[in-house]
């Protein structure tokens, strides 16, 4: 028993270790700035929602979640579209170049962002996509399709030849036994494809600042604002920061019982 | 599993193929030709051939930041992975605890990146964070704000903070594909703890393992807005990575051809090292 209770001790310390700095912010949140400046203390004296309010009031504000929320969705959509069907060439069949095809694929989720950066402005300029939800939708792809291939391809060498062959037998056609049968069986699979894309594309800011200036500016641009000639607004930017923390703790809610699985790409 | 050959397949790959083409070959044959010309303006270029190369491969700021990118991967890696297992080892295997630590253990993965910046930034400020002022006030002088090697601790920590729960959690569902017959024939041989970890559990890990340190490679190899909020690369240039130098060069001073130059030979060593990794990894697999 000795052991499992230095099992639990240990790992409490490091869940303390992650929580700190996240209540911190929290406590933050609810603070004035005159207290926040005026002095430490481990929980609010003077309890305030002002921070939250300013932030639900100005459609500069929350627009920004709105423009994060629509190119991260967009580029989930994307993402599985085409990933899905690749990859099932992938993990069922050789082709020409297939592994040649799959290295290249994934040699794109290796390279910086700050190497496409001026590239990726020019290209979505000169096709009239600069400061549109879909430019940088397309430009997450990059990163987040290549990553999505290699878990689905995961899920599905998990999943028997013998299915497929027996639906075509039984007369089903590729597309009806795709999506009647096959998708469903790897249905863990593809909430996690969903989780990791939604990782990226939500964190990312570098490409998706370069990639907008005012319709599609994502939140994390927008709460550079709160640093002013006269100081930085910490109440405020606490508040923006705890917000954008919310929407990633309810898509790990939903795939926590996919997690174990699918954080092994499948692999296991 | 024995795949059938079929050419055709090509036609449920080319969605993807069209895709990465479209974002990933047009903007690197531009970068590409940036490195091979000087460009005074949209009809004026002039070849040059590896001049940008030369003089990039010379630029001591470029070095230095390769170092000091090279040092933080390594501290990162070296820190997180034992870490990682070792949290996955103390992680409860089941009921609501288990998910409960699952899902407070994802939450940093989840956080975008300028936040996980602030969130550090105010931590660890003496005036107003809990962590800077704990330090100041037990008799440390702690500011990462104008000491060097404060600024580098308070970078690794936040990435420690940030990341060891992945390596954590895939570590985990390694854990989790053991077959109990394992542990009860460990338990019938009276294994101890550490032979249990050293020849049942470790080699389970391998797979695992290795897409979590290819992963942390590329992703730490590559980072940029965490350290940039948190000490926006100073004090000095001391917390400058790469991707800030290359930032800097390409969009502060619009030096084109030298970035892309850069940008180029930044890539190929990210490939490089992930790529011997890689085959390291599998070839230690075949020889066994």
């Amino acid at each position: 028993m000795n052991h499992s209770k230095r099992k639990s001790f240990g790992m409490s310390l490091f869940i303390l270790f992650i929580l700190i700095p996240i209540y911190w912010l929290l406590n933050m949140s609810f603070k004035h700035n005159e207290e926040i400046l005026g002095g430490l203390s481990l929980w609010p004296q003077d309890f305030t929602f002002d921070n939250y309010i300013t932030i639900f009031t100005d459609p500069s504000w929350y627009m920004g979640y709105v423009n994060s929320m629509t190119y991260v969705a967009m580029n989930m959509v994307i993402t599985l579209l085409v990933a899905l069907p690749a990859a099932y060439a992938f993990s069922r069949y050789k082709f020409v170049g297939d592994k040649h095809l799959f290295f290249w694929l994934l040699s794109n989720r290796m390279a910086p962002p700050a190497v496409f950066l001026l590239p990726f402005f020019q290209l979505y300029s000169s096709v009239g996509l600069f400061d549109t939800h879909i430019a940088v939708a397309l430009a997450h792809c990059l990163f987040s399709v290549p990553l999505a291939v290699w878990i689905l391809e995961g899920f599905m060498s998990g999943v028997p030849r013998e299915i497929d062959e027996t639906a075509y037998i039984d007369g089903y056609s590729f597309p009806r036994f795709f999506i009647r049968i096959f998708i469903p069986m790897i249905s863990s699979g593809i909430g996690v494809t969903a989780f990791f894309s939604f990782m990226f594309s939500w964190v990312e800011l570098l490409l998706a600042r370069t990639l907008t200036s005012v319709e599609a500016k994502p939140i994390a641009a927008i709460m550079t604002r709160t640093v002013t000639a006269s100081g930085i607004d910490w109440g405020v930017l606490a508040a923006a920061g705890v917000l954008t923390i919310i929407p990633g703790v309810l898509v790990v809610y939903f795939v926590r019982n996919h997690v174990a699985k699918g954080f092994a790409l499948g692999r296991v | 599993m024995n795949k059938v050959e079929n050419n055709k397949a090509w036609w449920l790959v080319l969605p993807v193929f069209l895709l990465v083409a479209f974002s990933a070959v047009v903007p690197l044959m531009t970068v590409v030709n940036y490195s091979v010309q000087d460009i005074f303006d949209a009809n004026t270029a002039v070849f040059v051939g590896v001049e940008w190369y030369r003089e990039v491969l010379q630029d001591s700021r470029l070095q230095d930041s390769l170092v000091r990118q090279f040092i933080y991967s390594f501290a990162v890696l070296l820190i997180e992975v034992p870490l990682g297992i070792a949290v996955a080892l103390m992680m409860p295997t089941k009921g609501r605890m288990a998910s409960l630590c699952l899902i407070l253990l994802a939450i940093p993965l989840l956080i975008p990146l300028n936040v996980v910046g602030t969130i550090w930034q105010i931590f660890g400020r003496a005036d107003i964070g809990l962590f800077g002022w704990a330090l100041n006030s037990i008799g440390i002088d702690y500011n990462y704000a104008s000491n060097t090697a404060d600024a580098w601790v308070t970078v690794v920590l936040m990435d420690v903070w940030h990341w060891t729960s992945l390596v954590a959690l895939l570590c985990y569902s390694g854990l989790r594909a053991i077959p109990d017959a394992f542990y009860q024939a460990a338990h019938i041989d009276r294994a101890s703890n550490w032979a249990i970890f050293r020849y049942i559990q470790l080699p389970r890990l391998k797979s695992v393992l290795v897409i979590g340190i290819l992963l942390r490679f590329m992703d730490s190899f590559m980072i940029y807005t965490e350290p940039f909020v948190l000490t926006g690369g100073g004090p000095g240039n001391s917390t400058t990575f790469l991707s800030q130098t290359l930032t800097k060069m390409a969009i502060g001073q619009f030096d084109l051809g030298p970035a892309a130059a850069f940008s180029l030979i930044y890539f190929l060593i990210v490939l490089l090292v992930s790529w011997l990794f890689f085959t390291t990894i599998t070839h230690m697999d075949k020889d066994k």
